[in-house]
């Protein structure tokens, strides 16, 4: 059972050494010619101003914390819809319920304009 | 000893993998410039090998020997983290995806999760690169694509829990076997799940940042985006995770709603048992083939959303339309 999931694994690291050995290679084979100019942000041509790290709008805060709820939920439906055809109606009207929960706090961020970017 | 013989086997299958899946990967980019310069009536690229044949060889070489610049202001080890963290997940997504009835790396029950898992983390790549390399494009860009990719990855999550219930199986060879039946492709989950398959697939082209909503590298605003900084390898290698994201999207999608494997004539009298001869594997790449023109054909015909158009996209249309199907499709099999 387990043991399929080592080729899994494997893959896994060997993607992660394949980014490595370009990266690598690219240092290895390119030329390097550090300059002051060419190593300051790029910014069209004109010196760049004030940090790069400025404050940016609230609402992708709000984005991403909507996404951990929707993917919670996301996360809940899986074993579900897997074991769906064996619970049957019962299981159906359960989850139903649960899903009716987290619609109207999708109705309610919809119309508290959560989701609005004018 | 035999611990170290199947690894060995393992690496062996692995190579045969992403060697062709690389080599498909460049030919992709050309195929991109060539069918977008085709709609836009001019010829592409043309110089390199017969009809530029040999052009993506060229690019890749040019790209080897060019300098990898570290801006100053870079957090440097970031910076470089970022596209390896990019194409690992890219290239990792392929180990549970089943090029034909028998031919798969790792056939594990939970190949879905997995793969939801894995598209999750290529995001990390772009707001990684973003943030360290310190350059407001590359800053705005990071956060434009972190919300709109993880925008967009709850209209997919809730189509992938569709298919889950129209399949009963996490295991994308038992999503396909689902499929077969006796209307060849009139059995696949294309038709049933329609508005699904058409979410499905726009997530898809959402999630890999590719026009129409290429806003996170929107030339004409912030330049290229989160990888501004990039140049040489590190821009070849956050370049391969997006076509290779691309590829991966649209195998996936004729995979879960196109029959994988299976012969659009399967289980109909004469033409069934006449295309079963044509080996799986054929057909699989015939219909990824399409998908993945489908994201060509779009680049060339659609203009790019506004922002806040995106927005509506995914949380006002796709996700209300999957809550509804999830109802629909878990009632049929319920009952």
């Amino acid at each position: 059972m387990l043991e399929n999931y080592l080729p899994v694994l494997v893959f896994i690291t060997i993607g992660a050494v394949i980014g490595a050995v370009m990266v690598a290679m690219g240092f290895m084979l390119g030329t390097r010619k550090p300059d002051d100019e060419k190593e300051s942000p790029y910014e069209c041509g004109f010196e760049a101003f004030e940090d790069a790290r400025m404050k940016f709008d609230v609402r992708y805060y709000l984005v991403a914390i909507l996404f951990i709820i929707f993917d919670l939920e996301i996360a809940f439906f899986f074993p579900w819809a897997v074991v769906l055809d064996q619970i049957g109606m019962i299981g159906y009207i359960v989850m139903m319920v649960f899903l009716a929960v987290l619609t109207i706090g999708f109705i309610y961020e919809w119309k508290k304009g959560a989701l609005e970017w004018e | 000893m035999d611990a170290f013989l199947d690894i060995l086997w393992i690496l062996i299958k692995i190579v045969a993998i992403v060697l062709p899946l690389m080599l498909c990967v460049a030919y992709y980019t050309l195929a991109e410039r060539k069918v977008i310069s085709y709609m836009q009536v001019r010829i592409g690229p043309n110089r390199v090998g017969p009809r530029g044949s040999l052009q993506p060889i060229a690019d890749a070489v040019k790209l080897m020997f060019k300098e990898i610049i570290l801006p100053t202001n870079a957090n440097k080890t970031l910076f470089i983290l970022a596209p390896m963290l990019s194409i690992g997940p890219a290239l990792a997504a392929w180990a549970v995806f089943p090029f034909s009835e028998d031919l798969v790396l790792a056939d594990i029950n939970a190949g879905l999760l997995y793969l939801l898992a894995l598209t999750s983390v290529g995001v990390y790549g772009v707001i990684i690169a973003g943030w360290a390399s310190n350059s407001k494009y590359a800053f705005l860009s990071a956060i434009r694509c972190g919300a709109q990719i993880v925008a967009y990855e709850i209209a997919m999550g809730f189509a992938l829990v569709v298919v889950l219930i129209a399949a009963g199986s996490l295991n994308l060879g038992d999503i396909v076997q689902a499929q077969a039946g006796s209307w060849g492709f009139l059995n696949w989950f294309w038709i049933p799940l329609l508005p699904i398959f058409v979410i499905y697939f726009v997530s898809g082209v959402a999630e890999t940042n590719r026009a129409p909503f290429d806003v996170a590298e929107g030339e004409s605003e912030i330049v290229a985006g989160f990888h501004v900084e990039y140049s040489g390898m590190t821009f070849a290698v956050f370049f391969l995770a997006e076509y290779a994201n691309m590829i991966l999207i649209s195998a996936l999608t004729a995979i879960m709603f196109m029959g994988g494997w299976l012969s659009p004539f399967h289980g109909i009298p004469l033409l069934g048992t006449l295309f079963d001869l044509v080996p799986g594997f054929i057909w699989l790449l015939l219909k990824t083939l399409v998908v993945a023109f489908l994201f060509l054909w779009f680049r060339a015909t659609f203009p790019r959303y506004r922002y806040d158009q995106i927005m509506r996209l995914g949380w006002k249309v796709f996700i209300p339309i999957t809550i509804v199907w999830i109802v629909l499709a878990g009632f049929f099999v319920a009952v």
